[in-house]
């Protein structure tokens, strides 16, 4: 009744390719926006800035990142994680070495280092296809790590290769505070991701889908394969190297190489394939519910424990986590292969029809 | 000179421990299109049950195999039942990420039922260098390692025979060349996927025995399974026989690397160094040494 676009007539070319076509859908945006904005940091605490915004935020960068490589592109990579890792030894020393230089700058360019060294692991999809390009991407995940680690100077020779990231200043601003890192977080992102969907639906988004679907076709209809997937390795590496970068300044503060790992690479791939492969949407609500769901059920067995007095130790709770986890996983494929936005489209046809459905 | 034998023969070896994990991955690749991540949850699971059932009940060797042999059909046919049947006709990605989830689900199984701790595997095979070797070559073979060589010749040998031979193994081969046409000239395709899978359980079991008896029952165990997938790629996915040169020549390249390159560049190369080298070598030969070649057709 409420939710539908009869009416709205569109008299430009502009109007016909907006992003979002129909005025409810809008109104929809703007709220979101407005409560991102204005009343999450009106309303939200601090644990809940640390704890859950701002990874969600970060991890759905990660995601938008991975999914226009996988989801996109059709390229499968299992190193996302590695190329988080350059995105934030990069912006480290950057930030590090150059006196004066911006922060801001400082992830950009650590972005774009990490978008470099994805075109190089990138560089073999042209000849591997499928999960040899998955087990090919593994290279990166491991030697990207151990690279960091080993040679002392990307670290600044700390000890155990740490990095301790920098405090944030911007224009003599301090962002110091969680909400001043969330609104940080929160705009860098709402940007990228903004670039991200009109990214995919330009002459570029199209040719990484024409690859995507079938790559002997796109060549023949002249379509340059390499060109193509390079940009999609660049690209989604750039993304990847940004949430790096981000991870690092705004929510840990320190970080080790190896917290850049195979798990956190997987993290990132369940979050596409949960949220929907190929939806810049489905980025989003993947990385919300992967990011939540640990939270939640340590709540739940934590409630459990004290209602019936199992007095599970801490080893099993994790270990119930674990199963929890992979079995959750297994149901969301069975249920819904597409991820959360194709349930979310879904919603929106019916919607559409609601109350009186045919 | 014996130096360089005694690490490359030792490389081989420990290859032959990879390409025992390898094997699982591409019997059920070979035979379903899936790309089983949860190969390692699985040789983990069969490890952890057999310890477990052994400390628990004071069994002995035979019984205890039996038993985990058994619970690892029953966890392959559970998989075929709950995962993949209802996963049929999906993307391979899709089918993938189950298989990641699988892995996830294993690994809290097992140690929800067995405990965390870290267990010592005796299988009754002595880790010692072999005397007569060692006087009169001078060179250090673990009989261990020989023995493991030795089960996985004999496995493959097995297995080979199976796939060639028998009724089921000829279903099978059919199976894994179209699932359509061999649905059309009546294989069963339910049962075959949970033959294959039982079979991959068993290949867990005998791969886990083996990297339990060497390394300790313990969660590190699942990791062997991203020590196989180098060996996959440079094997070929869908060749047994791939699986085992691919470990030989992993293993042999990885311990020479250690030994020979790893002290110049500073040490703790194993994690990566098999992915790198199998990465250029499908920039040579993209399928693999003996993967099927794929024409790409629009």
């Amino acid at each position: 009744m409420f939710y539908r676009e009869a009416g709205q007539f569109k008299t430009t070319y502009a109007a016909d390719q907006a992003l979002l076509p129909i005025r409810q859908d809008r109104y929809a945006m703007l709220v979101i926006l407005a409560i991102a904005f204005v009343g999450v940091p009106l309303f939200a605490g601090d644990y809940w800035l640390t704890a859950i915004l701002i990874p969600f935020l970060v991890f759905a960068l990660a995601t938008l990142g991975l999914n226009i490589l996988t989801g996109y592109a059709g390229q499968l990579s299992l190193g996302s994680a590695a190329f988080m890792a350059v995105g934030a030894v990069a912006a480290y020393n950057f930030q590090l070495r150059i006196p004066g230089m911006p922060i801001l700058l400082s992830f950009v360019l650590g972005g774009v280092t990490a978008a470099l060294v994805g075109m190089v692991f990138g560089l073999p999809s042209l000849r591997i296809k499928g999960f040899y390009l998955a087990v090919a991407t593994l290279a990166a995940q491991f030697f990207i790590p151990w690279l960091v680690t080993k040679v002392g100077w990307f670290s600044n020779y700390s000890a155990s290769g740490v990095i301790s990231a920098q405090p944030i200043e911007i224009l003599g601003v301090p962002f110091d505070t969680p909400l001043r890192k969330y609104m940080l977080v929160l705009a860098i992102v709402a940007l990228l991701a903004l670039l991200a969907k009109n990214m995919v639906r330009s002459a570029i988004g199209r040719a990484w889908m024409a690859v995507r679907d079938m790559d002997v076709a796109a060549e023949v209809i002249g379509i340059r394969i390499l060109r193509t997937k390079l940009i999609a390795f660049a690209v989604s590496s750039f993304y990847c190297g940004v949430a790096g970068a981000l991870y690092a300044f705004a929510y840990l503060g320190n970080v080790e190489p190896d917290g850049f790992n195979l798990d956190l690479s997987f993290r990132i791939l369940f979050m596409v394939i949960v949220g929907g492969v190929g939806s810049i949407l489905g980025s989003f609500l993947g990385a919300a519910f992967i990011t939540l769901m640990p939270i939640f059920l340590e709540v739940v067995l934590a409630e459990l424990n004290a209602v019936f007095n199992l007095n599970l130790d801490p080893g099993v709770t994790s270990m119930a986590q674990l199963l929890v986890f992979g079995g959750l996983i297994i149901f969301f494929l069975i249920v819904e292969p597409h991820g959360l936005a194709r349930l979310w489209q879904i919603t929106k046809e019916k919607l559409r029809l609601w109350p009186f459905p045919y | 000179m014996s130096f360089f034998f005694e690490v490359l023969i030792g490389g081989l070896l420990a290859g032959v421990m990879y390409s025992l994990v390898a094997l699982g991955f591409v019997l059920i690749y070979k035979a379903s299109g899936v790309f089983n991540f949860a190969q390692g949850a699985m040789v983990f699971f069969a490890a952890l049950t057999f310890v477990g059932l052994q400390e628990k009940f004071a069994l002995p060797f035979w019984a205890a195999f039996g038993l985990a042999l058994a619970a690892m059909i029953v966890l392959g046919i559970l998989t075929e039942r709950i995962v993949l049947r209802p996963l049929v006709n999906q993307p391979q990605i899709t089918l993938f990420m189950a298989t990641i989830g699988l892995a996830f689900f294993i690994e809290g199984l097992a140690q929800l039922i067995w405990g965390t701790n870290v267990r010592r595997l005796d299988i009754g095979i002595k880790d010692e260098p072999i005397a007569a070797v060692l006087e009169r070559f001078d060179i250090v073979i673990s009989s261990f390692d020989l023995i493991a060589a030795l089960a996985a010749g004999v496995l493959v040998t097995v297995l080979a025979v199976f796939f060639q031979v028998t009724r089921v193994g000829r279903a099978l081969r059919a199976v894994a060349d179209d699932h359509q046409a061999a649905l059309a000239v009546g294989i069963p395709l339910k049962q075959i996927w949970a033959i294959v899978w039982s079979v991959a359980g068993f290949v867990a079991l005998v791969a886990g025995l083996m990297w339990g008896a060497r390394n300790g029952v313990q969660f590190a165990l699942t990791f062997v399974a991203l020590k196989a997938l180098p060996v996959l790629i440079l094997g070929g996915f869908e060749s047994v026989l791939g699986a085992i040169v691919g470990g030989l020549i992993i293993g042999a390249l990885e311990k020479l690397a250690e030994v020979y390159l790893g002290p110049h560049i500073g040490g703790g190369i194993e994690g990566w160094f098999a992915y790198v080298m199998a990465l250029m070598f499908l920039l040579v030969r993209p399928e693999g040494l003996f993967g099927e070649k794929r024409i790409d057709r629009v």
